[in-house]
């Protein structure tokens, strides 16, 4: 029997659609099925400069839109050969961070509302609801935060941004003990998690998995330790791993990754208030904007403004690939440019385009209902995936 | 581990394979270690690269289609590899020409090639031969044309005015009458 599971089913997240094979109520074979939002952010990208694109980048995974920005932002400033300062570097991580957090109380939220555990979800959103209202301060949005430039960022933080995130940072672990009080031992959640939906971590790395997906069958790979950008060898963290690559290790990875996440967090609030304050952008005048006060004091940096918001930056003639870890695993971004202020080609790699290509291997054999906590285990956001 | 350098890489790939140009992407700001493969030896140097113990790309991250209008061979496919346990990063790239541009899959070898090799033969119908479910994968399947390729354009949906209706529409007169409203500035 062939069983057609979305795109307006709750669980699939967004408008997925999975054809089910099924023998009785055992799965032969998953079929995902998407593009439903696809908008053609990469050809778009080919048309606009790169600033303009960032807010494109908002869009993608709409749940940790900070990290979309920071894996934008990177690979140009690695395709153009600059580097933002200390002060930049830091406060990037602090809210990227955040959003790691707020990107996986999403998911273990509506994770365990799937399964059927209703309060979590309740838990999990007042959570993210301080970091949304971080956000907000920060750059007056609460989803679609454009915040990060290339080069540094859009405006300075405000005052009390550190106050905000340091109260949040110290409260954060008690609430990690809330939500795993609700579900680590509870044995409805351990019945639907435990040996459901496995994946090997051979099977893992073939099919290209990353981020929790990967730690979670064991694999010990975090870019944030083997390939460090943005100063994330200095930071003091651990990378959880799990052991059989089932749902419920999943789960404990991410639930482990929220803590070292306010960990770094923390780390990331310390350095930026010994450093002090200072520059929120580099000062190259060729591929970032001059500060105002310049702009309304010196002719040159008059000119610089006017030629980057006129007609952008001109990159180098290249490539650059660069990746970061995201809340999902491997967002990278490609650039080819042919030296004009727009890209030639922009490619995305998301997270969960990729890691959905395991649902098929995960629920082989196994019942419908644990394609449910299959899809939910996956974190995936269908605006990265269709792009 | 120690650090793989580039150019031990490249040593092992000529090493194994002497009769295959291997070719350095050169450029200003070339930032990735890129060489570019023949197409039709593309599979063996992935499968060796894979498996080679000292290079041990186990993993292959994204594959890229890249459209080159009006340079010849029009097509490129950049295939991003990373080996986990040396933490390092290599792209090969092969070069496609305009008329039938195909290339060998690479399902084979990492089979998270296969939904790479579906989006890019939608974005830019560059055939995988070999591969076993070649489809569109973002775009619905009725869709014709390639999108991504430079020669088809960004687009929109055309919305209904009447300057592209085939008939001209005479505009009602009441609006055609109407002038803009002066604003008289007296001075104070």
């Amino acid at each position: 029997m062939t069983l057609n599971m979305g795109p307006q089913h709750p669980s699939t997240h967004g408008v997925l659609r999975v054809a089910l094979e099924l023998d009785g109520e055992t799965v032969l074979a998953a079929r995902p099925i998407m593009g439903y939002l696809h908008t053609g952010m990469e050809k778009q990208a080919e048309y606009k400069t790169y600033t303009q694109s960032i807010p494109q980048t908002d869009r993608m995974d709409y749940l940790a839109p900070m990290s979309n920005n920071l894996a934008f932002c990177l690979a140009v400033e690695k395709l153009v050969g600059i580097e933002p300062p200390p002060r930049v570097q830091a406060i990037r991580v602090l809210l990227t961070e955040l959003t790691r957090v707020a990107a996986h109380c999403v998911w273990l939220g509506t994770h365990a509302l799937d399964i059927g555990a209703m309060t979590v979800f309740f838990y999990c959103f007042r959570e993210r609801e301080k970091i949304l209202a971080m956000y907000d301060q920060v750059c007056g949005a609460r989803l679609t935060a454009s915040y990060f430039r290339v080069g540094g960022l859009a405006s300075d933080i405000p005052a009390g941004l550190l106050e905000r995130a340091r109260k949040f940072v110290d409260e954060m672990p008690a609430h990690i003990d809330e939500y795993e009080a609700l579900l680590t031992k509870n044995p409805i959640w351990l019945a639907r998690t435990k040996g459901v939906a496995p994946l090997s971590a051979r099977d893992a790395i073939a099919l290209g998995a990353t981020g929790p997906m990967l730690r979670g069958s064991g694999v010990k790979w975090d870019l944030r330790k083997a390939q460090p950008y943005s100063g994330y060898d200095t930071y003091d963290f651990e990378i959880p791993v799990g052991a059989s690559g089932d749902a419920f290790d999943r789960y404990q990875v991410r639930v482990e990754e929220m803590r070292q996440a306010t960990r770094i967090a923390d780390q990331a609030i310390r350095r930026v208030e010994e450093i002090g304050p200072g520059d929120y952008r580099l000062r190259d005048y060729k591929y970032v904007l001059p500060p105002k006060e310049e702009v309304k004091t010196s002719m040159e940096a008059l000119i610089h403004h006017f030629k980057i918001v006129a007609h952008g930056f001109f990159p180098p003639k290249g490539e650059a690939y660069h990746a970061i870890e995201a809340p999902k695993g491997e967002l990278g971004f490609y650039f080819v440019s042919d030296g004009t202020p727009r890209p030639w080609r922009m490619k995305v790699r998301s997270p969960s385009f990729v890691n959905l290509q395991s649902l098929s291997t995960m629920v082989h054999g196994r019942l419908v209902a644990d394609v449910i906590t299959a899809i939910g285990s996956l974190d995936i956001v269908l605006g990265e995936i269709d792009r | 581990m120690t650090a793989l350098a580039p150019e031990r890489v490249a040593e092992r790939l000529r090493e194994r394979f002497p009769a295959v140009a291997f070719r350095r992407q050169a450029g200003e700001a070339v930032r990735d270690f890129t060489l570019h493969v023949p197409a039709e030896s593309l599979v063996e140097v992935c499968a060796f690269l894979r498996d080679d113990p000292e290079l041990d790309f186990a993993m292959l991250s994204w594959i890229a289609g890249v459209d080159w209008l009006p340079r010849e061979p029009r097509f490129e496919v950049v295939y991003g590899l990373l080996s986990l346990s040396r933490a390092f990063r290599l792209n090969l790239k092969v070069q496609v020409g305009e008329e039938n541009p195909r290339v060998p899959t690479v399902t084979g070898v990492w089979p998270t090639a296969d939904w790479h090799e579906r989006e890019t033969w939608d974005f830019y119908g560059i055939e995988f031969t070999g591969h076993s479910d070649l489809r569109r994968i973002l775009l619905p399947e009725d869709w014709v044309g390639w999108p991504l390729r430079k020669d088809s354009p960004l687009g929109y949906e055309e919305v209904a005015f009447t300057h592209n209706t085939p008939q001209r529409v005479k505009p009602a007169p009441r609006l055609t009458k109407l002038k803009p409203r002066k604003v008289r500035y007296r001075a104070q």
